[in-house]
């Protein structure tokens, strides 16, 4: 089962040997780290505090603090809420759906799109957080036996939906992540010289030995969790867009919104899972475990549910006129004309018009082009939820309770600091733990059967 | 014979995968003391070549599932319908789409909690377990087999002989 196909390009290129793969993967983690890891950290560790002070004084001095108003009751938070949890999304459709269809290629960037999403649900929890207003107050969501009746919580409510559907898939993608992580910790158990990595691994790695029966049920319990995992990750984003969908607001309320969500978030995870692998496999000297062939196949995904989500876009305006609601009409033409037709064209133009670049297979090969298309398509997708949001709140029934929506500092400084989170809580993952997954890509890559030395080599 | 029973252990090392599944079955067709295996990643074809059955933890995972997903459907209702009945907007209290995507969350992160503690247990995985004495390399680039020294047939010239011809690497006696 091991052997690919022979049309198909190698997935571990160079000539490895098992040692090869093994060594090259851990060396980041035993090496010192590098100028360029230290600057990267000094940055993303200083964003990180500047949203720590902002999400601090808001806490102290109230959410007024924001740009908020009567009728733009929702603005950065939720945007970014819903933008980070989208990012996430790419990992588990990394992870487990492309498991599910046997795509070996996933190997060489599972370990980090996983880590990625863990991440990314970490940022995107803590704006809803901090938009309770009284967030010291956030365990009132769970339903617990309690003094006041019990008065339990509503679940007919669809922010209690996404209070469950989050923390499930924070949880449960912690454990899949960990289950991987398994047999590559007993690797650095028994290769490590340092004595603290040694001793953590050891810990963590939990008695592993490869044992063949331990290897026949992890494989069971793999596929199992890869099968949870993919329905989870629907649910998740379509429990999102139901935060909109069962609303009464025009722009919201639309049936196509759970399909579109959940393939907007697929699109800027991969974009966001493009942006960090061509970094990382530049900066760990990884380009013979996360080839051009895989940047290229990531790049055909992108594209197709970039071109799903166009189909999304056009198809919204097209049942906006459709419906012959007057209302729905003008939130419609409002988006693309109104005062924030610059947000609608920013998303159109980065997610619809940029990504049909990589119909041609020479940008696809070109890691510059990918980056710069790929960072495209984060700030498209940011501006995506922007406009969903806000466009549809500003705009209300009434024209005298329209209203404008400016973000102030203390937003964007949290804004900033969820991204500082995420790039801490990532160049500290290269560096502890192995950013590949070593089993998998030595049982993917079919490096198992090498030629053995002839009897001259072996005298020799 | 248990694994653990055993107090002498004669693993051999191969460098292949290949050697390793040929060697798994002249052991078994030789009825040589085979006890297990240990691979740096998943072989495919060990589980048939020692005639392993399918795991049942499939099963841990699916009862566990619907735990998860009867008991969250079942909090549901006699929350909302029974303990403290809250009128939301008009809605009947007993409404079951509503209750659907939480119960199915629900379904999920037990079923996954239950399947990987359910491994950990039958596997006998837990946080700071000394491996014991591994064969070198096993974790990286060597396919080891487990061969039992107590039983008949089970000493180290005897497998050493009986292995030859799939190119073993390295023979040891493990305690």
């Amino acid at each position: 089962m091991t052997e690919l196909a022979h049309d198909q390009p190698p997935l571990v290129t160079g000539n490895k040997s098992l040692d090869d793969v093994t060594r090259d993967i851990c060396a980041p983690m035993e090496r010192k780290p590098t100028g360029l890891w230290w600057a990267a950290f000094i940055a993303s560790f200083s964003a990180l505090i500047l949203g720590v002070v902002a999400v601090w004084y808001q806490l102290v001095t109230g959410i007024g603090t924001w740009g908020l108003n009567k009728t733009v009751g929702w603005g950065f938070d939720i945007t970014n809420f819903v933008f980070w949890v989208g990012i996430g999304h790419a990992g588990t459709l990394i992870s487990a759906v492309l498991f599910l269809f046997r795509q070996k290629w996933r190997t060489a960037v599972n370990r980090s799109a996983e880590a990625m999403t863990l991440f990314a649900v970490m940022c995107a929890g803590v704006f809803p957080l901090i938009h309770m207003g009284r967030t010291w107050l956030a365990y009132w969501t769970l339903p617990y036996p309690n003094a006041r009746g019990s008065l339990w919580v509503n679940f007919k409510s669809p922010l209690l939906w996404d209070v469950f559907a989050i923390s499930t898939y924070l949880l449960v993608s912690a454990v899949f992540w960990y289950v991987g992580l398994i047999p590559d910790l007993a690797t650095i158990r028994d290769r490590s010289t340092s004595k603290w990595q040694k001793r953590c691994a050891r810990f963590l790695a939990l008695g592993w030995n490869g044992s063949a029966r331990a290897w026949h049920r992890y494989e069971t319990v793999y596929m199992l969790l890869a099968g949870l995992a993919t329905p989870l990750v629907f649910s998740v984003h379509t429990i999102v867009s139901m935060d909109f969908a069962t609303s009464v607001i025009p722009g919201w309320h639309t049936t196509i919104f759970p399909p579109y969500f959940v393939a907007g978030a697929i699109f800027s995870g991969l974009a966001m899972v493009l942006t960090l692998a061509i970094i990382a496999r530049k900066t760990m000297r990884l380009e013979d475990y996360i080839t051009k062939t895989h940047i290229e196949r990531m790049c055909k995904l992108m594209l197709s549910m970039g071109c799903i989500v166009g189909l999304a876009y056009a198809t919204e305006f097209f049942m906006a006129f459709y419906s012959g609601n007057g209302y729905e009409q003008f939130v419609f033409l409002n988006r693309a004309l109104g005062p924030f037709s610059r947000a609608y064209w920013i998303m159109v133009s980065c997610n619809v018009l940029v990504p049909q670049l990589l119909w041609i297979r020479a940008v696809r090969r070109n890691l510059v082009a990918v980056f710069a298309i790929a960072i495209a398509i984060n700030v498209g997708m940011w501006f995506e939820r922007f406009v969903i949001i806000v466009t549809s709140l500003h705009r209300d029934f009434l024209p005298t309770s329209w209203a404008d929506y400016v973000p102030s500092l203390v937003e964007i400084a949290t804004f900033i600091g969820s991204f500082g989170l995420f790039f801490t809580c990532f160049l500290i993952f290269c560096r502890i733990v192995p950013s590949i997954a070593i089993a998998e890509v030595k049982a993917a890559a079919g490096l198992g059967n090498p030629k053995l030395p002839t009897s001259e080599e072996r005298a020799a | 014979m248990k694994i653990s029973a055993c107090t002498e252990k004669v693993c051999v090392s191969f460098a292949r995968e290949c050697d390793l599944l040929a060697a798994i079955q002249v052991a078994k067709q030789e009825g040589l003391p085979l006890l297990d295996a240990l691979t740096p990643y998943p072989v495919h074809g060990v589980e048939t070549a020692f005639g392993w059955k399918s795991s049942r933890l499939t099963w841990v995972c699916f009862i566990c599932g619907m735990i998860g997903a009867v008991g969250m459907l079942w909090f549901q209702h006699w929350s909302a319908a029974v303990s403290w009945p809250l009128d939301v907007g008009g809605k009947p209290w007993n409404s079951l789409p509503s209750d659907i995507p939480v119960a199915f969350e629900a379904a999920v992160l037990l079923a996954a909690f239950g399947s990987v503690a359910a491994l950990f247990v039958a596997c006998r995985l837990r946080p700071g377990k000394d491996p014991g004495d591994l064969p070198s390399r096993v974790t990286n680039d060597r396919f080891v087999l487990i061969f039992s020294g107590d039983s008949p047939g089970g000493g180290q010239a005897n497998i050493e002989v009986a292995m030859q011809s799939f190119h073993p690497v390295e023979v040891q006696t493990l305690p």
